[in-house]
């Protein structure tokens, strides 16, 4: 029993380990893409204990400590209990959506087949959803507990924002769901080994482009990033609905914004490119369409599989953050315009369309 | 479900939802009602009903009660003051909950006390839910999508005759 309770704890700490490197490489992103985009070198001063060496990691290693030592200013008339769980209620949500994503996987090891995914739920995706749907408490009760108006408009805005989306996003998936005929993720990630006509490895994307489509756009929308930041808008709420955060609870707010990117990267992985597979590689080495192969261990598939899962989360972390850079601000009439009337209708197209298509082709 | 568990749940359980009527500053109130459905949902787990624990929070901790806040917030409700709560009202109230707890009594003492016999291999998850849903109870699932329809028609119908 100890073994496998020592395995899960295992597997649970790898994969919060594995996000909170990407969210560090989502901030290295933030700092040196934003520059290149806009035509700057970016942070590179950073001195500490008079040495600046290393440039941009200086910054990346004395951003936290400043945060960390930062008084942490509560003002007047703030309702106490809220504005102290707020910043929690925003981080914890999203941080332990990770529980039931795959990361890999199978690996054997001295007898024993470890599956690579900390928790194997039967309602996986519900769960997720679940869990960040919780994360919108944070956003509005910050808004509210702090007594400042800009905060109160930036909750109400972001909570507005967070749940028309969310349905969106929901009804975005429920397309990936049909194909699978899964909730579980590992089961969605297994189905996508196989190939097409023999040599097209089968990812999500082929068979849901639009309901990709839609999830990301949605998604991006949920982790209220520009173009659709209005909860924070600095040019017109000063930060929204935290505001009045100083020191580590505004760097837990300015985390769980990370987090929620690589959330987003994570489901867009999963579910469209195929999670932790690589093209031609099965359980026991590579099976070239070609007719070649190559026998591996089982532990160097787990690690190449650990590595694409990783390198996928990297490309779509980064690419939600040129996304960010590249695009102005939607304005909040445009924002709820494009939630309800584009993008829900989409989607339930896309509900409508997958439905059919399977029903003929299981008829067929 | 084991029982030490089954019992600090309940317990917080029964707080949170005392708080949700108790406390003056609807902002709390809505927040632990927040709280009541959230462990309500981790009693469904114990009973094998992992999907509907998850629609649970989905649905009510994750939407409703945040609509519930948003409206508070929008109407800017202050802590009540004064004595609101009328007598009448704490009469209705404890006469309702004297009859429902007579109801409880009685339909728990028809409960037979034996040893629950265990629940068959997948149930409770998804597929199993999905199973009964769209066969045996299709009509009233069905009847209730329409329910909510109309509910839906009638709100922008309001909405539009304020606007």
């Amino acid at each position: 029993v100890a073994v496998e309770v020592g395995i899960v704890a295992a597997k649970a700490l790898f994969i919060v380990l594995l996000v909170v490197q990407v969210m560090g490489l989502g901030v290295f992103f933030e700092r040196k893409v934003s520059a290149l985009i806009q035509n700057r070198i970016g942070a590179n001063r950073a001195s500490i204990l008079g040495f600046a060496g290393l440039g941009l990691v200086n910054t990346l290693v004395a951003d936290p400590i400043k945060f960390l030592l930062k008084e942490d200013v509560v003002p007047a008339g703030t309702d106490r209990l809220f504005h102290f769980l707020a910043p929690l209620l925003s981080l914890i949500p999203v941080l332990v959506t990770f529980a039931v994503v795959p990361f890999g996987d199978v690996l054997e090891i001295g007898g024993r087949v470890i599956n690579l995914q900390a928790a194997e739920l039967n309602v996986g995706l519900l769960y997720i959803l679940a869990m960040a749907s919780l994360g919108v408490y944070g956003v509005v009760l910050a808004g509210w507990a702090s007594n400042n108006r800009w905060s109160l408009l930036g909750g109400i805005r972001g909570t507005a924002q967070m749940i028309s989306y969310e349905i969106a996003l929901g009804l975005g998936l429920i397309g990936t769901i049909i194909v699978y005929n899964s909730l579980d993720l590992q089961d969605m990630a297994r189905a996508q080994g196989q190939l097409l006509w023999g040599w097209l490895p089968a990812w999500g994307i082929l068979y849901q482009p639009l309901g990709f489509l839609i999830f990301l756009v949605a998604g991006v929308a949920e982790s209220k990033r520009i173009p659709f930041d209005l909860p924070e808008s600095e040019s017109e709420l000063v930060a929204g609905y935290f505001t009045e955060y100083s020191g580590s609870k505004h760097l837990m707010f300015m985390m769980s914004d990370f987090v929620e990117v690589v959330l987003i990267a994570v489901l867009v992985t999963t579910l469209f490119f195929g999670a932790w597979q690589v093209p031609y590689l099965a359980r026991d080495g590579f099976h070239f369409p070609w007719g070649s192969g190559l026998a591996l261990p089982s532990l160097v598939v787990a690690l190449l599989q650990v590595t694409a899962f990783a390198v996928k989360l990297v490309f779509f972390t980064w690419l939600q953050i040129v996304v960010r850079w590249t695009l102005p601000r939607f304005r909040y009439d445009q924002l709820m315009r494009l939630g309800w009337q584009g993008l829900l209708p989409l989607a339930l197209v896309n509900v409508v369309v997958t439905a059919f298509v399977v029903l003929v082709l299981e008829r067929a | 479900m084991n029982p030490f568990v089954f019992i600090v749940l309940a317990v917080l359980t029964v707080l949170a939802a005392l708080t949700v009527v108790l406390h003056r500053n609807p902002v709390h109130s809505a927040c632990a009602l927040v709280v009541t459905l959230f462990l309500l949902s981790i009693f469904f787990v114990g009973l094998d009903a992992q999907l509907v624990a998850a629609l649970q929070v989905i649905v009510y901790a994750g939407a409703v009660v945040v609509l519930f806040l948003f409206v508070i917030m929008l109407l800017n409700l202050q802590v009540e003051e004064g004595n609101v709560s009328a007598r009448p009202l704490i009469a209705t109230g404890a006469a309702g909950s004297i009859a429902l707890a007579v109801l409880l009594v009685a339909a728990l003492r028809r409960a037979t006390s034996g040893k629950a016999t265990g629940v068959p291999a997948g149930f409770g998850e998804t597929a199993a839910l999905a199973e009964r849903l769209f066969t045996a109870y299709l009509v009233p699932f069905e009847l209730t999508s329409i329910l909510l329809l109309v509910a839906i028609v009638g709100a922008v119908a309001l909405a539009k005759k304020g606007g």
